[in-house]
């Protein structure tokens, strides 16, 4: 008990800091319909625009004629690529050191490419002017496979790049090539796989598919003519970068550029790029000098911004007859689509792929990575995971598993037997990474015992004797998957992004009465930062997380930062916000050795006062201290309690993980129940063990999704077949397991408060354990690999192809 | 396009409107009587966030033309709090289980679980789970989704037993 009354538990409680299950405070907002996302906003005098788009993959562009849209009232405007050409916004730069044309520019290279922008007063009479423009196509072939993207008679899709030999990212070898992309060690890779007992090879794709987020991407852009000033309300998972490249291209001022991402109603990575309909709002809008807003439509949104994966990996893994891996090569064939609009950071065009030898010892590795040219939409963006870390991770996972095939192990011991050890971390990787801290050995058993993994595979040997026999017609598949993320990028010696430093920040004032505001350069979408961040600094500053305000997304008033995406935000944002704290008691603590007439040494923390050390009773809590730093400071000391950290991490954090899926297959139907999944993670320090849960069931939603049903289909003339939410498949309730969720805790020796980052894991870890798991199903009756998505028509065309169906 | 005068109850208000035939009702709420709570999530209503209630049936509203709504009742999320601020059982319930990350199908969402509960006051899980198969959510993988609903039922049938 303390000198006034409180024990350290309730002063503790009170604080609902690091660990606690704070209940959200956006929620009151969003329950009761008072959300603010960017469609909600309305402004005197706003027009809507929209855009003609090309229902073409690859045409020429003969004639856009816009007389009688203009004639139409209540249009405003058509812009075309020629209205921009004189402004040099025709084509905007890409954060992957390309340019996409902003309007099409003499040809169109995907289906639902921008063609006219049209303004017009109300949406409905935008979409009338949109039917009134005659677009003249010339329709050239399209190039839809890109394994042929690079063959002597592929069409030459940019014709503004055509002839050029050097790319962003070094040489060009074909006009549809854009980067080949290498690292590791070659010759000690040939040399492990020419010496190996066993080498196992296949090819892994990892289909293209969309972030989809439910509301979509939008903007209202309003210049303000009088004092020159351009706002921006969107839909930004980067505000600051956003204002950054407006001033770059618009030649505005940057300080007369302010940014707002209001409520963001999901993100995942598509919200990451600059798009087209945010440049024509903003030229519409300074042109016509009143606000404009662009909102995209769910066919657009699938259509024409970023997707993600389309990774086609050819791999090879080498091992010892009993199954020590020593060697792993992998060649990927990347197709980005018609612009190269990938967002990672600048030296990585295939972002984190390296982290493809996973949670694995494995002493050679080496990889190449070959981005070129499709008559698809551009992006190649992280849908909930960091820059191309999924697919690195479905990659070494399903190896993993067609590796243990061959060598007739158990694919669990396969790994165990690889793991690096606790004791070899930090670990250094064949390709590079720094592996911050793990334990795998200890994940990997507790969720086997927690499944009760042998039980299972001996449930499964009874089910495929009874399979043998006829009894039933259902098969069990068990899928294991353990993985390591790299994420939070990142330090800035290795990380940025059109040359900005991937740091982040949080600026944090106190105020009198002991109430604080803190300000930080991310935007959630969803996370609960608000939540969370004041949780990390209840627990720093000793003000109680409901005392604490936490904002972002305003460029005008949060410090510059990189934005969300990629699991970022708790590395380096809750890194920052954690720095800050630490300033704040710093200064707090020579206020409070002042008042209490010692020295700083003899003072101690105590969850929210410094008290004096060896005389408990004496103290000053933060409330006091606050009020103390507006008007009782030491002689010397500037008022105030204020503080800001720009935060660059020293490394990234690797979060870890253990997922097991159980699935049942009808075989004469393909259908496929997920009976369990049990997603065991660890990502150091757990802030708010509420939300990381729900963040896990969200992300295996998200690999469910993609692993039994998402594909971007495109037929040869480059038409996507599945633009509605009709044919693309996001899950219902029904489809949906129940997710069985835990944890183990090892911190990241590098993050002040030992965070690492969890909104991304379980879709990288899940995608690959229930890609295993259906495999597995199969595994005795000769099948070493099936391609994603494992939908009911592609599962029943694999057991007719093992001639297991009635027919 | 000549207009037609519309009179309808949104949330226990008469209200008067001016529309075109062709106008959805998703536009009217949220254009021209500023109730943004319903969202546009999708234009083919596979993703129910523009869920309000009309005449005691869950609609998607960018389904309707606001002509259809001419004479009805209509409830929004915006409606389901008491007049005193109360918040509705399904409004706490999502908070308490954690039933909403980024907010944008919530409201599509609780103004659907209302119907549901007064469709099937006692919903198994598998039942509720069927009954909100309509509304999308990128977020939550449903699961706390589906316990919200289920306390909220509870809460609901508790405080009916007492009162009766």
């Amino acid at each position: 008990m303390s000198a006034d009354g409180d024990t350290a538990q309730a002063r503790t409680q009170k604080l609902e800091g690091l660990g606690t299950r704070r209940k959200r405070v956006e929620d009151a907002r969003f329950t009761q319909g008072k959300g603010n996302y960017v469609d909600d906003l309305k402004l005197p005098g706003m027009l809507f625009g929209d855009f003609v788009r090309s229902p073409y993959g690859h045409a020429r562009v003969k004639s856009i004629n816009k007389d009688a849209a203009l004639k139409l009232p209540g249009v405003k405007a058509v812009l075309t690529a020629n209205d921009l050409k004189p402004l040099k916004l025709h084509y905007m730069p890409t954060l992957a050191g390309d340019v996409q044309a902003v309007l099409a520019d003499e040809k169109v290279l995907f289906q639902g490419q921008e063609v006219a922008f049209v303004v017009a007063e109300d949406r409905y009479i935008a979409a009338d002017a949109v039917d009134l423009i005659e677009v003249e196509y010339e329709e050239l072939p399209a190039l839809r496979d890109p394994n042929k993207s690079m063959t002597a008679d592929a069409p030459v899709l940019r014709d503004d790049l055509k002839g050029k030999t050097s790319g962003a990212h070094g040489p060009r070898k074909h006009d549809n090539h854009i980067f080949t992309w290498e690292v590791g060690d070659a010759d000690a890779t040939d040399k492990a796989l020419r010496a190996a007992e066993v080498v196992a090879k296949e090819l892994i794709v990892y289909q293209r598919v969309h972030p989809c987020p439910l509301e979509t991407c939008g903007c209202v852009a309003s210049m303000d003519k009088i004092n020159g000033h351009l706002t921006v309300w969107g839909t930004f998972q980067a505000p600051h970068a956003v204002r950054t490249v407006a001033s770059l291209i618009s030649g505005i001022p940057e300080h007369k550029i302010r940014i707002i991402s209001p409520d963001i109603g999901g993100g995942f990575g598509n919200k990451v790029g600059v798009y087209p309909g945010y440049i024509c709002s903003i030229v519409a809008s300074i042109v016509l000098g009143v606000p404009v807003k662009w909102i995209e439509d769910r066919m657009e949104n699938l259509q024409a911004t970023a997707f993600a994966r389309d990774y086609h990996m050819t791999g090879e893994i080498a091992a010892t007859r009993d199954g020590r891996i020593t060697g792993l090569r992998c060649h990927v064939l990347a197709d980005h689509g018609a612009f190269d609009a990938c967002a990672d950071p600048t030296k990585y065009p295939a972002g984190f792929f390296s982290i493809c030898t996973g949670s694995y010892d494995i002493p050679a590795a080496h990889v190449t990575v070959e981005g070129v040219y499709t008559n698809k939409a551009p992006g190649g963006v992280a849908y909930r995971c960091s820059f191309r870390v999924t697919e690195a991770s479905y990659f070494i996972e399903r190896m993993i598993d067609v590796l243990a095939r061959k060598l007739k192990m158990d694919p669990a011991e396969l790994r165990r037997k690889n793991f690096i050890r606790k004791e070899q971390f930090p670990y250094t990787s064949a390709l590079g990474w720094e592996y911050d801290s793990g334990d795998y050995v200890t994940a990997l058993d507790k969720a086997m015992q927690a499944v009760g993994y042998k039980e299972l595979r001996e449930e499964q040997r009874r089910n495929r004797d009874a399979f043998a026999r006829g009894e039933t017609r259902k098969l069990m598949g068990i899928g294991v998957s353990f993985f390591t993320e790299i994420v939070g990028a990142g330090p800035i010696k290795n990380c940025d992004i059109l040359g900005l430093g991937m740091f982040d920040s949080c600026e944090i004032r106190v105020h009198p009465t002991g109430s604080a505001i803190a300000r930080l350069g991310t935007i959630s979408q969803g996370q609960a930062h608000a939540t969370t961040f004041a949780q990390i600094l209840a627990t720093e500053i000793g003000i109680p997380a409901s005392n604490i305000t936490v904002e972002e997304g305003d460029t005008d008033t949060a410090p510059y930062g990189l934005g969300t995406y990629g699991s970022r935000s708790t590395p380096v944002a809750g890194a920052a916000t954690a720095m800050a704290g630490r300033k704040i008691r710093a200064k707090a603590q020579m206020i409070a050795a002042y008042l209490l007439e010692v020295h700083d040494d003899d003072l101690e923390w105590d969850i929210d006062r410094f008290r004096v050390k060896g005389a408990p009773e004496r103290f000053k809590t933060m409330a006091e201290l606050a009020f103390a730093a507006y008007n009782k400071v030491p002689p010397g000391m500037e008022p105030g309690l204020e503080a800001v950290s720009y935060y660059d991490p020293p490394n990234m954090t690797y979060p870890f993980g253990a997922y097991i899926c159980v699935v049942d297959i009808d075989i004469d139907t393909g259908v496929t129940q997920v009976r369990r999944f049990y997603a065991l993670d660890d990502c150091g320090t757990r802030i708010n063990p509420m939300i990381i849960e729900g963040q896990v069931h969200g992300g295996l939603t998200e690999a469910l999704a993609i692993a039994m049903g998402q594909e971007m289909d495109y037929d040869e003339l480059g038409n996507l077949r599945n633009a509605s939410l009709l044919d693309f498949f996001l899950p219902t309730a029904v489809e949906t397991p129940t997710w069985e969720t835990d944890y183990t805790t090892t911190p990241s020796p590098h993050h002040p408060i030992g965070a690492k980052g969890v909104g991304e894991s379980p879709n990288v870890g899940g995608v690959s354990a229930i890609s295993n798991a259906v495999n597995d199903a199969f595994a005795h009756l000769g099948l070493t690999h099936m391609q994603m998505p494992h939908d009911h028509w592609r599962v029943w065309k694999t057991a007719e192809r093992l001639k297991l169906t009635g027919s | 396009m000549a207009k037609m005068h519309l009179k309808f109850t949104v949330n226990g208000r008469a209200v008067e409107t001016l529309a075109e035939p062709r106008m959805l009702l998703i536009h009217v709420l949220r254009e021209q009587l500023a109730i943004t709570g319903p969202h546009i999530g999708c234009d083919t209503s596979h993703c129910g966030a523009c869920t309000v209630d009309m005449n005691g049936k869950s609609v998607k509203s960018c389904t309707v033309f606001a002509a259809q709504a001419n004479g009805a009742e209509i409830v929004t999320i915006e409606g389901l709090a008491a007049p005193d601020g109360t918040l509705h059982a399904l409004q706490e319930a999502f908070r308490e289980h954690h039933g909403l990350q980024c907010g944008f199908c919530t409201p599509g969402m609780i103004t659907r679980a209302y119907r549901l509960l007064q469709e099937n006051p006692k919903p198994t899980d598998a039942e509720i789970r069927v009954g909100i198969s309509g509304n999308l959510c990128r977020c939550t993988g449903y699961q706390n989704i589906v316990k919200a609903i289920g306390a909220a039922a509870q809460r609901l049938n508790a405080s009916k037993e007492a009162a009766a």
